[in-house]
């Protein structure tokens, strides 16, 4: 028989909560209505925007196009996981200091995807920020900051290691 | 907007997920990389009763050489075309498409048999599929058949299945060594469905002149565009300028296609023919590079 909830335990930002979900709750609502986490943002809830770009073991997700039943077991990074012990991660500070923002909608997805795109590519052209980037969508910054940002935390994390 | 209610399931096998589509029918739907079914019930434009939530079933995900072919597994995500050894050298079509499949993110939990399937017009994996005559192994309950791609789209999304069937894997044939391929689109944004596609594969022999050329094209019919007249034209030839223009004038003459707010009929057809004689080109400089590397 199929259960109108079921029991979850999802690991967000190396913290493990146990919940019972309806399935159709999307992960996007999950996150930021049953765990109160709302830096994960919703644009769209369609795919389009990538605004709700999570990490699901490693990986970038759209978090308005997975149940959160689809996630049971997963290990997921969130925006809120970003900084470590009060301090910001090299792509945070440097959108901080390229003007990577302005309204912020966006920037947590931008963040999320950056992660994965410098992980697979850690010393990547503008080309290559620019299409890792194309899943997300900014309606302030032209871009050009933000690809900027992406340059500058390369550069910063190559020199750290 | 939010999903309807449904009833989940989420089965650990496929024949599991058969017994749940047969018994559910019409009802069901199954559920793969989610990438296009999950807009569809966020806005509710799809109302299933129940999913069948395939993401469990590890035996649907794998890339597997069989004499001469490679398998893959419907639920292999299409991430796995960008990063899969064996693919990239039996089949680097595949691989090199990939690329142009929506985002990062969306690769990250598309799957292969998703994307055919779900039979978009403009779905790169489905001129591939039509393009290079793979073949769809599909399974229900009462046993399995094994539909050639040619066959397996009948109109924009939908293809020959049966609710209570499962396409299973899909074996596309190992490209010659001495073969190249290109695949170009007209695309409004990077990671959009393309407006036109067009995708070839060119095979020369030793003198360079053209053995065999396979060519289907994507935003200019309900289903990929292939044409045997039209592969034909450089069967046994040297390939020219002169020759790519006059096949460029025939795709633009022999696609059907519609307008829409991206394109009128007619700008997709002068695609059609642009984008045939950019692929071919670049197929056949990449095939002269094998050629060589061959000998
Ligand atoms: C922003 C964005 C951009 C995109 N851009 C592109 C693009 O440029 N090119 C492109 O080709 N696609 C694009 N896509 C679509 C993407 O490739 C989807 O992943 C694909 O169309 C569906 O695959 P899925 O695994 O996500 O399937 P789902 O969304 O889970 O399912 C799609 C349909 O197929 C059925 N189905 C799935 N698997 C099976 C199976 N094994 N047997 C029987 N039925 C099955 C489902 O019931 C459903 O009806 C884009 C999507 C988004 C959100
Ligand atoms: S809210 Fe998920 S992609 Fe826009
Ligand atoms: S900073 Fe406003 S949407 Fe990107």
């Amino acid at each position: 028989m199929p259960q109108a909830y079921r029991s979850v335990e999802i690991t967000v930002n190396g913290l493990t909560y146990n919940r019972q979900v309806e399935p159709r709750r999307l992960l996007s609502d999950f996150l930021r209505e049953d765990l109160d986490l709302r830096g994960t943002h919703v644009g769209c809830e369609h795919g389009i925007c990538g605004a709700c770009t999570v990490l699901m073991n490693g990986y970038t997700v759209r978090s308005c196009l997975m149940f959160a039943v689809q996630a049971n077991g997963a290990e997921i990074t969130t925006i809120e996981g970003l900084a470590k012990n009060g301090k910001l991660h090299p792509l945070q500070e440097a959108f901080w200091e390229n003007h990577g923002l302005q309204c912020g909608f966006c920037t947590p997805g931008f963040l999320l995807s950056a992660c994965e795109l410098l992980e697979r590519n850690p010393d990547p052209t503008e080309e290559e920020v620019r299409v890792g980037l194309s899943g997300n969508m900014c309606r302030c910054t032209g871009y050009q900051g933000i690809v900027e940002s992406v340059l500058a935390a390369a550069s910063k994390m190559k020199a750290q290691k | 907007m939010k999903p309807p209610k449904f009833d989940y399931f989420d089965p650990t096998t496929v024949e599991e997920a058969l017994d749940l589509l047969k018994e559910y029918g019409e009802d069901a739907k199954i559920l793969a990389g989610g990438q296009s079914l999950v807009p569809l019930l966020n806005f509710r434009l799809a109302r299933p009763q129940v999913l069948v939530d395939i993401n469990r079933i590890k035996d649907l995900d794998y890339v597997r050489e069989n004499n001469g072919t490679l398998a893959i597994g419907a639920m292999t995500r299409q991430r796995t075309l960008e990063t899969s050894e064996i693919i990239r050298s039996k089949c680097g079509l595949l691989t090199d498409a990939a690329e142009l499949i929506g985002h990062p993110q969306i690769r990250n939990r598309g799957t292969v048999g998703g994307s055919l399937v779900h039979a978009d017009p403009t779905a790169e994996l489905a001129a591939i599929a039509k393009a290079l005559d793979a073949q769809m192994k599909i399974r229900s309950s009462e046993g399995e058949r094994t539909v050639a791609a040619k066959d397996f789209f009948v109109t924009v999304m939908t293809t020959v299945l049966e609710p209570s069937e499962m396409l299973v894997e899909v074996e596309f044939p190992a490209l010659a060594p001495s073969a190249g391929w290109a695949f170009e689109e007209f695309v409004l944004r990077h990671g959009d469905f393309a407006v036109v596609g067009v995708t070839t594969v060119v095979t020369l022999d030793a003198k360079q002149t053209c053995t065999e050329l396979r060519l289907a094209a994507i935003g200019v019919d309900e289903t990929p565009f292939r044409d045997p007249e039209i592969e034909g034209l450089l069967q046994g030839q040297k390939i020219t300028d002169s020759l790519l223009d006059e096949l460029a004038a025939r795709v633009s003459e022999k696609v059907d296609p519609f307008t829409d707010l991206h394109a009128t009929a007619e700008q997709r057809k002068h695609l059609a023919g642009v984008l045939a004689k950019k692929a071919i080109k670049k197929a056949e400089e990449a095939a002269i590079l094998n050629l060589k590397k061959e000998s």
